[in-house]
């Protein structure tokens, strides 16, 4: 209250201010409610909206295998959402600008090159947009800030368009039919790491379907597939794979140390109408820089390559960098299943030791791997929370998704 | 505040009930004197500059046949779409916008909000307005509906001056989604003036934020620093990814989601956070100014 007001006031007049007071107060609350109106909304609507697990008539986990392999969902389009915690440090831009190097590196140039692309993939979240119609016709959308990446396959082509840089890169599709059955599912969806995951599914392996989940809006059964050895950094994975159509809708891969899933794709939202042709329609736009890829059969392997910090179950058989289709030779394979290891000699001197190196470069050298010492001699061990590899001081290297200590075992074996 | 004034109203209540007509009158006058200002055509000239500027640059580096923007490897340099601008003029409109969204739309809106209450104080217009008589949720409320109304006007604007700029410098015609598919051009029109209007409508947060902070004070100029200072500070926090947590709430977060009406098909998430988002703000510090101008002695 201003002071020059209360001159003429009474007693009245001075419950009457009490009270305006009281009102004035009150109006805050209108501010301070809506707040808290929209945090419960926030809160709450999600948690309203899980309706739960959904009913669904028991299966086994053979029948639910054999509904993923006939399931055959020709038209479909939908967004998936990656997210790709391999425990590699965060370089940020350096990382962005490595890829980028990388994909230059390795042939044309073009940023709307695939390989530099789908690189991308391997850490972070990402938001990618599936469409497919047919065995001729998919297209894969990474989505970017105030941009995106597509990739066009339409019946023998191959377009990857940046609409960042405005570069657009073409190949053309193999004809053969068994080429371009592979060539069909894009890389990193559900479905494809799915598929992938169950070729590594052996007597090593424990399968069961362990209840339902409701994902992007779909019933789903819960399919999770467990290396039964206990050498292996793979705790498990989750698949949910919808209850009609046998399509893997969600694909989770959790490290057996715990923690966060190493590889989570999952659709948020999908639908199994026919997509418009134009989708898969694609025109260099006037002006674009449009660069000429190889064959097709190469341009799929460049992009599986991309993908290679991905682990799929090609690589859990031991093979690690075979899609680059670089794999070094004299390349074995120890083990078998989810313990396998790759291993091979560089011939070199392995990665010299922190000593040998002196100063401070050494102990940065120390810094990303861990010693070991064993029958083998000593070597250095570096981890991801999937992969670990053991680089022996004469030139070794054991690759494997296992722990620290199979690795160690296999290096005193051999 | 006193009771001088909130006598008033309760002995006029029954002679005056204002009509529709007298609250529209109001609008009126308001939206004339700000667009009337110097200052204000002063903003919005600065704004209808940005897209020349950038049309001639563009112009310019593109002379010699090379592209614009980001070219090989691409780098995260320059705002939005500016790779296209050269093959098709209408992307013009999408590159200033999204150069503009960030600092100078909201900076412009800020200085209008800012000065809404506070600049009417410092002037000492804000008591006869009140007695003229006015109410005052009612003049908050048409002091708002201007600050908007300049939102809307300032992206037009902008995007206006940005098709005049590209038609001129670049040719025109059907253009490509940032998906790949391809669109008419009069397609691609609707859909710039879709992204018009939600550039406008990202502005509505700010626009709340600003006439909260104009009732807090006498001084217009303070409240206008105020508003583009948080605007600052809020921009650079939205930057720093140890807040990840905290940024989907700040408003200017999902600004630049605009863009995603440029895929084929619409990819609407973002669009839809950020209209709410803007919604929630503009509900949370508009009841605040509410709150804070009804119950506040009216000293100037």
């Amino acid at each position: 209250m201003a002071p020059y007001e209360s001159d003429d006031s009474t007693i009245a007049g001075e419950a009457d201010d009490l009270r305006a007071g009281r009102r004035k107060a009150a109006r805050y609350v209108v501010p301070v409610a809506v707040v808290g109106v929209a945090a419960a909304t926030i809160g709450l609507v999600p948690a309203l909206a899980d309706s739960g697990d959904p009913n669904l008539p028991k299966i086994s986990a053979q029948q639910l295998l054999d509904k993923i392999a006939k399931s055959d969902v020709q038209q479909l389009s939908g967004t998936v959402k990656v997210t790709t915690d391999l425990g590699l440090p965060n370089l940020g831009g350096l990382e962005s600008s490595l890829t980028s190097a990388a994909g230059r590196g390795s042939g044309d140039g073009s940023s709307a090159d695939p390989t530099s692309k789908l690189t991308e993939l391997a850490s972070g979240t990402h938001t990618l947009r599936v469409a497919a119609d047919g065995p001729d016709r998919q297209k894969l959308s990474l989505l970017e800030n105030a941009a995106e990446y597509s990739l066009i396959h339409n019946g023998k082509d191959v377009w990857g368009y940046d609409s960042q840089s405005n570069e657009v890169y073409h190949s053309t599709a193999p004809d053969d039919g068994a080429a371009r059955k592979k060539q069909e599912q894009p890389p990193a969806t559900p479905d494809q790491l799915t598929k992938d995951a169950l070729k590594a599914v052996d007597d090593t392996t424990s399968v069961t379907v362990q209840g339902t989940a409701q994902v992007a809006g779909r019933d789903a059964y819960r399919l999770v597939v467990k290396p039964k050895d206990s050498g292996s950094t793979v705790g498990q994975i989750t698949v949910a794979v919808d209850a009609k159509t046998g399509l893997p809708l969600k694909f989770t891969l959790t490290p057996a140390s715990g923690g966060a899933a190493v590889v989570d794709a999952g659709f948020t939202q999908i639908s199994f109408a026919k997509p418009a042709a134009s989708t898969f329609d694609f025109k260099a736009p006037k002006g674009a820089k449009v660069t000429e890829g190889d064959q097709g059969e190469h341009a799929h392997g460049k992009a599986k390559g991309g993908l290679k910090g991905v682990p799929k179950g090609d690589d859990r058989h031991g093979t690690p960098g075979k899609d680059s289709g670089k794999g070094p030779d004299g390349m074995k394979v120890l083990g078998k299943g989810w313990d396998s290891i790759a291993t091979f000699d560089t011939g070199g001197k392995g990665v010299p030791s922190g000593a040998e190196a002196g100063g401070q470069f050494g102990s940065f050298l120390d810094s990303l791997g861990d010693k070991v010492t064993g029958k083998f001699g000593s070597g250095t061990v570096f981890k991801t929370r999937l992969i670990n590899a053991l680089i022996t001081d004469d030139g070794k290297v054991y690759v494997g998704a296992v722990s620290k200590d199979a690795l160690v075992k296999a290096a005193n074996a051999g | 505040m006193s009771r001088a004034e909130t006598a008033v109203p309760r002995e006029l209540g029954e002679l005056r009930t204002p009509s529709p007509l007298w609250t529209f009158g109001l609008l009126r006058s308001e939206l004339v004197t700000t667009f009337r200002r110097w200052r204000t055509l002063a903003l919005l000239a600065v704004l209808a500059a940005v897209p020349i500027l950038v049309g001639v640059a563009v112009k310019i580096e593109t002379s010699d046949g090379s592209s614009a923007g980001p070219g090989r490897g691409g780098g995260g340099g320059g705002p939005a779409f500016i790779a296209q601008i050269t093959n098709n003029g209408l992307f013009l409109v999408f590159t200033a916008l999204a150069a503009t969204l960030p600092f100078f739309l909201p900076m412009a809106v800020g200085v209008v909000a800012g000065d809404a209450i506070a600049g009417e104080a410092n002037a000492g217009t804000l008591r006869y307005l009140l007695v003229a008589p006015a109410g005052r949720t009612r003049l908050l409320l048409t002091k708002y509906a201007t600050v908007l109304a300049f939102c809307l006007v300032a992206t037009l604007v902008v995007a206006a001056s940005a098709l005049a700029v590209g038609a001129v410098l670049f040719p025109l015609g059907d253009l490509t989604t940032i998906s790949g598919t391809r669109i008419s051009f009069a397609d691609g029109l609707g859909r710039s003036l879709l992204i018009a209007l939600v550039v406008a409508a990202s502005l509505i947060g700010i626009a709340a934020l600003g006439l909260f902070i104009s009732t807090l004070t006498n001084s217009g100029i303070a409240a206008m620093a105020t508003t583009v200072g948080l605007l600052i500070t809020v921009q650079i926090l939205d930057q720093i990814p140890q807040l990840h947590a905290l940024q989907p709430y700040f408003f200017s977060h999902y600004w630049l989601s605009f863009a995603d009406l440029m895929r084929d098909p619409v990819y609407w998430d973002d669009l839809t956070k950020n209209l709410g988002l803007q919604a929630l703000y503009a509900a949370v510090f508009g009841s605040a100014a509410w709150a804070r101008f009804t119950a506040r002695d009216i000293t100037a």
